[in-house]
This record gives structure tokens, C-alpha cells and sequence, in this order.
């Protein structure tokens, strides 16, 4: 789960470009968007593509994808529960 | 009514965009086809989230154009307009790129995004929060005069005060081959300030973007009037140009005043000969001056010349590196600018002294 | 604001999924009949799952209806783009003699020829000396405007816009704007866009086209449809059309252009941009909201766009009793060409005393009062007609048609 987590925190910063950051600054359980990191719809697209791309997980609705994109525990819960949002 | 240049801004291949805005001592490039910007310091115009996004022609783009409101002292535009003749091109690469290699799948949305060829106008207004008129032009070599025409007629309608308008296009890897494939660029490697030493066809491609804040209102920092530009399209013969360029001349201004004519050489034989041709009926007795050695050919490359052309005003000189016959011995009150691309769309525009 | 000098509309052509010229497409409106489907010429993979509104035909067929010389190397946008622009030339009686009036053409367009520049790309990313050259030097958004310019002799102002979805829309008002401005006695605007895997492809990584095919302003809507046309108007100063005494089908009253300034892809929430776009247009016209009978929405069928327009309208219309509906289930979303397309379904709503319906609504927004309407509406007296057309970034744009 730990090594997931850190896996997760760099690809992160990577898809979505967020140069200023290293992995120490994202709380996992901190939500991504708006209040959080700050990230919008578009950076929700680009993690929807790379869950699908690195994991194979398909997020099928906006309601799921909201649960699932929450955190990076949520992603990482959804991971290892083999697609499966977590509620 | 008089239109007012109240603040401009180029980032080009030369110092223009960190203070050397008149090129006396211009950066000589050992070049292999193309020149390519000098590039800003991001960080201080758009913080690194915004930033993270934008491909280096947005990001320069934006730079310039917040660098250009500053130099301006000015609040938020009436508008922000932009003429580009390619566009996005980084963006759109990548994702036709992308969409081939992955079979149409599992594709990034955010070069898509990016790609829009209104993106830089619209980052703008994102960025400074501004809800005025917004537009892009993207009509080849006359992608800026189509903008700043957009800008005058605000200006004259009053639809608004100041306007924020500039050319911008962007050189990539692909582009360079793809238009090197079609002859456009010449194949040996040439010193960049000798380009029209060598005979011969194709030119030096180049980029830039170059924005200006123009206004219907003079103030402590006006420094240039521009006129209506024009542009006219495939002229059947040498006559046809000589008498559109006539009758330019007669609308923007008086008889015998153009003291200094600044010409689109760009060391291609067949497009320079035109110029050339000109001259004498034309322009005879005129100093006539060049600008693409300094940024290359491009599409808006005539946002860089009216930069040029402001800074001559300004500072009264012109750099001995952009004569062609002696510059001008007296006050330099009105300069043409003179473009054509490949005979296709001719330019022409009027800055004079405020 | 100079508004001085009126601006007439004496002609209209267009092209699209619902009808290769004006008397098809009118045929279509009456009779109900959309253009959504599925994807006939555009090979891609998504073919079976995502439907399109194409225009039934060929490249070849196209280059027959634009009675130009057959040589294969005009791009589809380009060829939409003359069939278009010959018919509202025709119309206006200007297909013989463009005359010796000051003429432009404002084109717009958002991906140019990108349906050869992808066939180029495929053969180019293989080897750098790969991809034909024939098919890449239609790609620059100029390109479809040159050879309209050319095919029918205009030279005065030539000048092609790209803003997104609202492209056509900035063309026609900065026609209007032009001749208003005295530079120009008369304008061709318009705009032409084809389907592209580019522009397909795009919208689906933004994961916002309906499988269903789209269903605007309803609760349940789930993204646009992509269609493809073209659409052109000519616009002559009053000075030219009372001159030469010709029939006027509308008039160009009024016009804003506003930039919503919120984010690249989505609108404000409460339709900002919009809102500013339809005010300014209103004040040009120097029309009050009870004075607009029948708005044709932007309305793409995305869950954000229709919100925060519906949001805007029902702001600057207080809870008036506004008709208003999206043509966009008829046409598709034709993107650089959709305010023009829209444009001339309005002029011919003004004209034939039309409202349209607004195929695929259902069931109610849970968010708005306003309601779309869901039927034909016949001899009704349209004295002024709104078109909406915003684009990505932001860039909005409003237009007012009136009787005259």
C-alpha cells in the first residue's frame, strides 16, 4: 500500500505536470481537487487516463470518478480492490 | 481619430524581449535554417500550476503580452486580439501523434485542449481576468494585419479604449522539416546577419511573439501612431502592387513624407526581387531599411516589424545592421512597412511619430 | 458604437448533414428530420459507438456539387466551405459578377484541412520523408479561405477567424462590423468545418460526446454530437442595396462578443460570458428582451454549456415567457461552422415565421425554469431572433437577426 502510494504520488506529478512538486507535498488522504491540490476537470480526464492506462481501471460515470479521483488513497484503495470504488 | 501605441513587447531571437528593444549589436546566429526565441523567465509572469499546461508558444505568448501591459501602465484591455498563422502547432503534433501511435485510445485530453488555435487569446483573459471582446485571426502572412484592423475599428467604433493585439507563431521540429521538405528554407548553413549575402532560393525560418497595447487616448507613454493597414491579395502584375502601394501612400499620408520604407527581404531571390522591383518606381530617394535577418520568415513576422518600426520612432536611429542604403539624415517621422509572402498576400502599414 | 449604417443579409448558403443547400435543409426542419447517425465517411475506430452528423457524401460527390475542377486536392472543409459560399452568392445574385463593390470574405474555421494533415501524419510519423506533401499544405486555417477567395474572385479583404465554436459567429459580426466601419460595402461571412479523427478523437478524450446522440437542454443530457457543414451569408451596406434594389432577407442589428475568462475548457457556472455577450448584443440592437422572439441557443447538449447558458438567459430574460431552443440534434455540433449554420437557420426562421423545436429534449433541467420548445412552431411573426455560439476559452458570441 505504501509503495503504491509513493508509485501513485509520482505519477501524478508527472502526468499532470506539476513541476514544483516532489511526492512529500501531496497528502494522501488531502482531496486533490479544488480545495486541496487544486486540480480541475481536466487534470480529473488526465487521471482518468492514467488509471485506465497503468492499471486498466475504467472509471464508467462522473459519480464513480468523483469517488475514486477523490485522493490518492482513494485511487490506491480502488487499485488494489481491482476497480472497485471504495465508498 | 489617431490610433496610439502606448506600449509594446517582442519576444523574438533577438534581446528585444530583455531590454535591447532596438537591436544595434543583434545576436549574429550561425544558423542551420531557422532562428529560434530567446527565451523569457517564465516564473515571472505565470505561476508554475498555471504554466504547467501551456506549450512554450502559449507560455511565451502570455509572457509578452502581460510584459506589453506593463510597459503600457495600463488596467485591463477593451480587448485582446491575436493573429497567428499556424497556431498551436506543439500541441496539435502531439495529439495527432498520440491518436495514431495508440490507435484512437486512451488519449490525453490535454494537448486537444491546448491545440485551439484561440487558446493564447483566451489564456490571456484567464490569466488577467478580463471579460472583454476576444478574437483570433488566422490567416497566414496577414494573420496580424487582420488583427490589428479588428483593433483599429474597436478603437474608432469606441467599443473601447485600449486594445491589446499581437502576432504570434511558433517554430517546432516538425514544422521546420515539413516546410524545409516543401523549399521554403535554405539547406546550407548561413550566418544569420549576412542572410540576403546568399544568392539564392529558400529563406531563414524564424518565430516570435509580439503584442502591443493601442489606444484611441495619448498619454505619457505614447510613443507611435499607426495607421489602418492594408492588405491586398495575388496582384495580377508588378503594376497592380505599384499602384495599390500608391494609393496607400496617399491615404495614410501626405506626398514625399516617408522618411524610411522597412522592407520583408528575406533572402529567397525570387520573393526579394519583388522588393526589389519596387524600389526604383517607388521608393526611389527613400532609405529602405530590413527586418527578417533579426527573426526569421514567418507568418506574423510584420508584428515584429511594426515593433521595429516603433522603436525607430522612439529612438530616432535606425541600427546601421537593418540598412540597406544609408539611413535616413533627418527626423524620422513616418515609416512604411512593406510585406509580402510569396507574392500571395502583400502588407502594408503606416507607424509616424506622436 | 457607430451603427449608423444598416446592414442587410441578400443571400444564404449551406451545407450539412441535413441538406446539401437551403431548400433541403428547410425540407428538413418541417419535416423533423435530424442529421445524426452513424459514421459513414470518416473511417475510426469509434464508428460503431459514437454517432456522428456527417454529410452524406464523398469528397469526390463534393468536388460535383462545388463545380469545381475534379483534382482530389482540396481539403473537405474547403469543399464544404464553396458549396456554401457559391449557393449564398447565387442567392444573392452575385455568382456571375461579384460587381464593383469594395468585397470580402471572412472565413472561419477551428481545424482548417486536418482531415488531410491526419493522412499526411500517419505516413509521417513512420519516417520524417514519409506523408505526401499535397496533403499537408491544406492544413493552416487560411487555406480553405484562399481557395474561396479564389473560386469566386474575391480580392478586397480576405480574412479567416478562429474561436473555437464560435468562429462563424465573430466572422459574421466582424463583417458587420466592417462595413458599419465603412471599409467595405460587402461582406461574404461564414465559416465550414469537416469531421476530422482529430476533432472526434479530441471531444471523446474529453469524454464529452453522447453515445446516445445529443440531447440539449435536457436533465439527462450526456455530451454533444460532432457534425460537420458549412454556412455562409452575404452582408451589403444599405447604400449598396438601395442602389441596386435588391431583395433583403434580414437585417444584422446587433451584435456582443465577450470572453467568459474562467477556465480553457468549461463555462462559468452561472454563464458569465454569456450572459455579457447576449447583454451587448441587446444594447447594439438597441432591443429590449420582451423585443427578441425566439432564441436559438447555443446549446450543445453538455452537461456545462447548456447549465450556465440556460443560467445566462434566464438572467438577462428575467423568467419572460422566451421561446428558445438548440438546433444542434438537427446539424450536429459543426464547431467553426455552427454560428453560421445557425445564423442561416435563423434567417430562415425570420423569414418563414418558424420557431424550431429542439430534438432530443425530454425531460426537464432540474436547474432551470425555462423550457424548450418541443414542437414546430408555424406563421409566427419572428421580429427579432438571437443566436448564440460560445467557444472554448471562453470566447462568446451573441448575434441579432431582425425583419425587415
Amino acid at each position: 500500500m505504501e509503495k503504491l502510494v509513493q508509485t501513485l504520488k509520482e505519477e501524478i506529478i508527472e502526468a499532470l505536470n506539476l513541476v514544483e512538486m516532489v511526492p512529500e507535498d501531496i497528502n494522501e488522504e488531502a482531496p486533490l481537487f479544488v480545495d486541496g491540490l487544486g486540480l480541475d476537470s481536466i487534470d480529473a480526464l488526465e487521471l482518468t487516463v492514467l488509471l485506465e492506462k497503468k492499471y486498466g481501471i475504467k472509471i464508467k460515470t462522473a459519480e464513480e470518478g468523483k469517488k475514486i479521483l477523490y485522493s490518492v488513497k482513494s485511487m490506491a484503495d480502488c487499485i488494489i480492490a481491482g476497480g472497485k470504488a471504495w465508498d | 481619430m489617431k490610433i496610439f501605441i502606448n506600449g509594446q513587447s517582442a519576444i523574438s531571437p533577438q534581446e528585444t524581449f530583455t531590454g535591447n528593444s532596438l537591436p544595434d549589436n543583434p545576436v549574429n546566429y550561425s544558423a542551420n535554417g531557422f532562428i529560434k526565441c530567446i527565451e523569457p523567465s517564465v516564473r515571472e509572469y505565470i505561476d508554475p500550476m498555471t504554466a504547467r499546461r501551456m506549450s512554450r508558444i502559449i507560455r511565451f505568448g502570455v509572457c509578452s503580452a502581460i510584459q506589453c501591459l506593463r510597459n503600457a501602465d495600463a488596467g485591463n484591455p477593451g480587448a485582446i486580439i491575436t493573429g497567428t498563422g499556424l497556431g498551436c502547432l506543439d500541441d496539435t503534433e502531439k495529439f495527432l501523434r498520440t491518436m495514431h501511435n495508440n490507435e484512437e485510445k486512451l488519449l490525453n485530453p490535454t494537448p486537444f485542449i491546448q491545440s485551439t488555435h484561440n487558446t493564447l487569446s483566451s489564456a490571456i483573459a484567464i490569466i488577467i481576468g478580463c471579460n472583454s471582446y476576444n478574437s483570433t485571426y488566422v490567416h497566414r502572412g496577414g494573420s496580424f494585419e487582420n488583427a490589428l484592423t479588428d483593433a483599429i475599428l474597436l478603437l474608432r467604433e469606441n467599443s473601447a479604449e485600449n486594445v491589446l493585439v499581437g502576432g504570434v507563431d511558433e517554430l517546432t521540429d516538425t514544422s521546420f522539416n515539413i516546410t524545409s521538405r516543401l523549399g521554403f528554407w535554405k539547406r546550407e548553413p548561413v550566418e544569420s546577419l549576412r542572410l540576403l549575402d546568399y544568392k539564392g532560393r529558400g529563406s531563414l525560418a524564424g518565430e516570435g511573439m509580439t503584442f502591443f497595447l493601442l489606444s484611441n487616448v495619448k498619454n505619457e507613454r505614447s510613443f507611435a501612431v499607426t495607421e489602418m493597414p492594408e492588405l491586398f491579395h495575388k496582384p495580377a502584375d508588378a503594376a497592380a502592387s505599384e499602384e495599390k502601394i500608391r494609393s496607400f501612400i496617399s491615404r495614410t499620408c501626405q506626398e514625399g513624407s516617408i522618411d524610411l520604407v522597412l522592407m520583408g527581404l528575406n533572402g529567397d531571390i525570387s520573393n526579394d526581387e519583388i522588393y526589389h522591383n519596387l524600389s526604383g518606381r517607388l521608393f526611389s530617394g527613400i532609405p529602405r531599411a530590413y527586418y527578417k535577418h533579426l527573426c526569421g520568415e514567418y507568418d506574423t513576422s510584420s508584428a515584429f516589424a511594426m515593433f521595429i518600426a516603433a522603436e525607430i520612432i522612439r529612438n530616432q536611429t535606425v541600427p546601421r545592421v537593418m540598412q540597406l542604403d544609408g539611413g535616413p539624415a533627418g527626423k524620422i517621422r513616418n515609416v512604411l512597412i512593406y510585406n509580402h509572402q510569396r507574392n500571395n498576400i502583400h502588407s502594408l502599414m503606416l507607424l509616424s511619430g506622436c | 458604437m457607430s451603427v449608423a449604417v444598416r446592414v442587410f443579409v441578400t443571400g444564404i448558403g449551406i451545407i450539412s448533414s441535413i441538406g446539401f443547400n437551403c431548400e433541403e435543409t428547410e425540407d428538413s426542419l418541417k419535416s423533423g428530420k435530424t442529421g445524426i447517425g452513424t459514421m459513414k465517411n470518416l473511417v475510426s475506430v469509434h464508428s460503431g459507438e459514437i454517432p456522428v452528423a456527417e454529410v452524406p457524401a464523398s469528397n469526390e460527390e463534393l468536388e460535383d456539387l462545388a463545380r469545381i475542377r475534379k483534382t482530389g486536392y482540396s481539403s473537405r472543409t474547403t469543399l464544404l466551405g464553396i458549396i456554401a459560399a457559391g449557393e449564398a452568392l447565387r442567392c444573392s445574385g452575385l455568382d456571375e459578377d461579384i460587381g464593383s463593390f469594395r468585397t470580402g470574405l471572412i472565413s472561419a474555421t477551428t481545424v482548417g484541412g486536418m482531415d488531410r494533415s491526419e493522412k499526411f501524419f500517419k505516413s509521417y510519423i513512420q519516417h520524417k520523408s514519409g506523408g505526401r506533401l499535397r496533403y499537408i499544405v491544406t492544413h493552416d486555417c487560411g487555406d480553405s479561405t484562399a481557395a474561396i477567395a479564389d473560386t469566386f474572385g474575391i480580392r478586397d479583404h480576405v480574412s479567416t477567424i478562429s474561436t473555437a465554436c464560435s468562429s462563424s459567429a465573430n466572422a459574421i459580426l466582424t463583417g458587420a462590423r466592417l462595413i458599419k466601419g465603412g471599409l467595405l460595402d460587402r461582406v461574404i461571412a461564414g465559416g465550414t468545418d469537416a469531421l476530422s479523427l482529430f476533432t472526434l478523437n479530441g471531444f471523446n478524450s474529453l469524454m464529452i460526446l453522447d453515445k446516445k446522440g445529443c440531447r440539449p437542454f435536457d436533465e439527462d443530457r450526456n455530451g454533444l454530437t460532432l457534425g460537420e457543414g458549412s454556412a455562409f451569408i452575404v452582408m451589403e451596406s444599405e447604400t449598396v442595396t438601395a442602389r441596386i434594389g435588391k431583395k433583403l432577407l434580414c437585417e444584422v442589428s446587433g451584435y456582443g462578443n465577450a470572453c467568459d475568462a474562467y477556465h480553457q475548457t468549461a463555462s462559468s457556472p452561472e454563464g458569465g460570458g454569456a450572459y455579457l455577450s447576449m447583454k451587448q448584443a441587446l444594447h447594439c440592437s438597441g432591443l429590449t428582451p420582451d423585443m427578441i422572439d425566439y432564441i436559438n441557443a447555443h446549446g450543445t447538449g453538455t452537461k456545462n454549456n447548456d447549465l450556465s447558458e440556460g443560467r445566462a438567459i434566464e438572467r438577462l430574460f428575467g423568467y419572460l415567457p422566451v421561446k428558445f431552443s438548440s438546433t444542434k440534434a438537427f446539424t450536429g455540433h459543426t464547431l467553426g461552422a455552427a454560428g453560421a449554420v445557425e445564423a442561416v437557420l435563423g434567417i430562415m426562421a425570420i423569414r418563414n415565421g418558424w420557431i424550431y423545436p429542439n430534438p432530443g429534449f425530454a425531460r426537464q433541467m432540474s436547474e432551470l425554469r425555462i423550457t424548450p420548445e418541443k414542437k414546430l412552431i408555424r406563421n409566427t411573426r419572428i421580429r427579432n431572433l438571437m443566436s448564440n455560439s460560445f467557444g472554448f476559452g471562453g470566447n462568446n458570441t451573441s448575434l441579432i437577426f431582425s425583419e425587415c
